[in-house]
């Protein structure tokens, strides 16, 4: 294989898997139910896309042809992240989650 | 009775025949019939789900703006990266932002945009689908996010949607 898409695929894997990573940890490390919200939709759909990348890099590089479902779990993928999330924070505020201390602004009630 | 034949959405229609034969180990007569009834099946299921089409979309102004959202997402997810593992704790703020736009697909299109965009995520809209309500997780200024996507996504959108 080339050894350029060699390295390519090498650091598009660190980075997703990196990304990934602190995703997992900001779960943790977030103070509050919403802070943590970000963590998911963002942090991990890069990571998740740079795994998909180095996957569409091999699988072309290999000669088996441009690996479109990998493109497809993708645009899934930032799809329905967006979507998860929301149904989360409406779902939080309807039964009341407290917010971190320091939050300005309230959710409202309808 | 030929209302449940024919095809409610063909755009949808067309998109998930397509999206099925790519999903599938190349195409064969068996995807192609499975293709058929998916896109014929999926639409009528969810038919009473969509919102009414917009009279008119300007379809090529997506592309312009689906690659700034893909730009945003990286810049965005190193932000919020940096963030989590800093020591200092986040500024969380709930923000307020009043839309400009009207139709219910242009707002869930910019509702998205800011749940994938840097440090917000759209938590509700209000019933009447003029304030959307959205969380911050790092912010000073309520003022500058408003602006922030007044000017980056909202108004790309109204030019598409006008």
């Amino acid at each position: 294989m080339n050894p350029f898409a060699e390295y390519a695929i090498a650091f598009l894997l660190l980075l997703g898997g990196a990304f990934t990573l602190i995703g997992a940890i900001g779960l943790a490390r977030l103070p509050d139910f919403f802070t943590r919200l970000h963590g998911p939709t963002k942090a991990t759909t890069l990571g998740v896309g740079a795994i998909m990348l180095s996957s569409v890099i091999y699988f072309t590089a290999r000669g088996d042809g441009i690996g479109i479902s990998e493109v497809l779990i993708t645009v899934f993928l930032f799809m329905t992240a967006p979507v998860s999330a929301n149904i989360l924070a409406k779902a939080a505020m309807h039964i009341g989650v407290k917010t971190m201390d320091g939050t300005e602004g309230k959710p409202w009630e309808q | 009775m030929l209302d449940r034949l024919s095809f409610p959405q063909p755009w949808l229609s067309l998109i998930l025949f397509v999206t099925w034969q790519f999903l599938s180990d190349g195409i064969s007569g068996g995807s192609l019939v499975l293709g058929l009834i998916l896109a014929w099946a999926i639409p009528q299921m969810t038919q009473g789900f969509w919102p009414e089409r917009p009279s008119f979309m300007r379809f090529w102004l997506m592309p312009k703006y689906l690659a700034r959202v893909l730009k945003d997402i990286v810049i965005a997810s190193f932000e919020v990266a940096a963030l989590i593992i800093s020591p200092r704790k986040p500024r969380p703020a709930f923000v307020c932002y009043p839309l400009e736009l009207e139709h219910p697909l242009a707002i869930s299109i910019l509702a998205s945009t800011i749940s994938l965009t840097p440090g917000t995520v759209s938590a509700d809209v209000s019933d009447d689908q003029r304030l959307l309500l959205i969380h911050a997780l790092d912010t000073e200024d309520e003022q500058e996010v408003i602006s922030t996507i007044r000017k980056r996504y909202e108004q790309p959108l109204l030019e598409m949607f006008k």
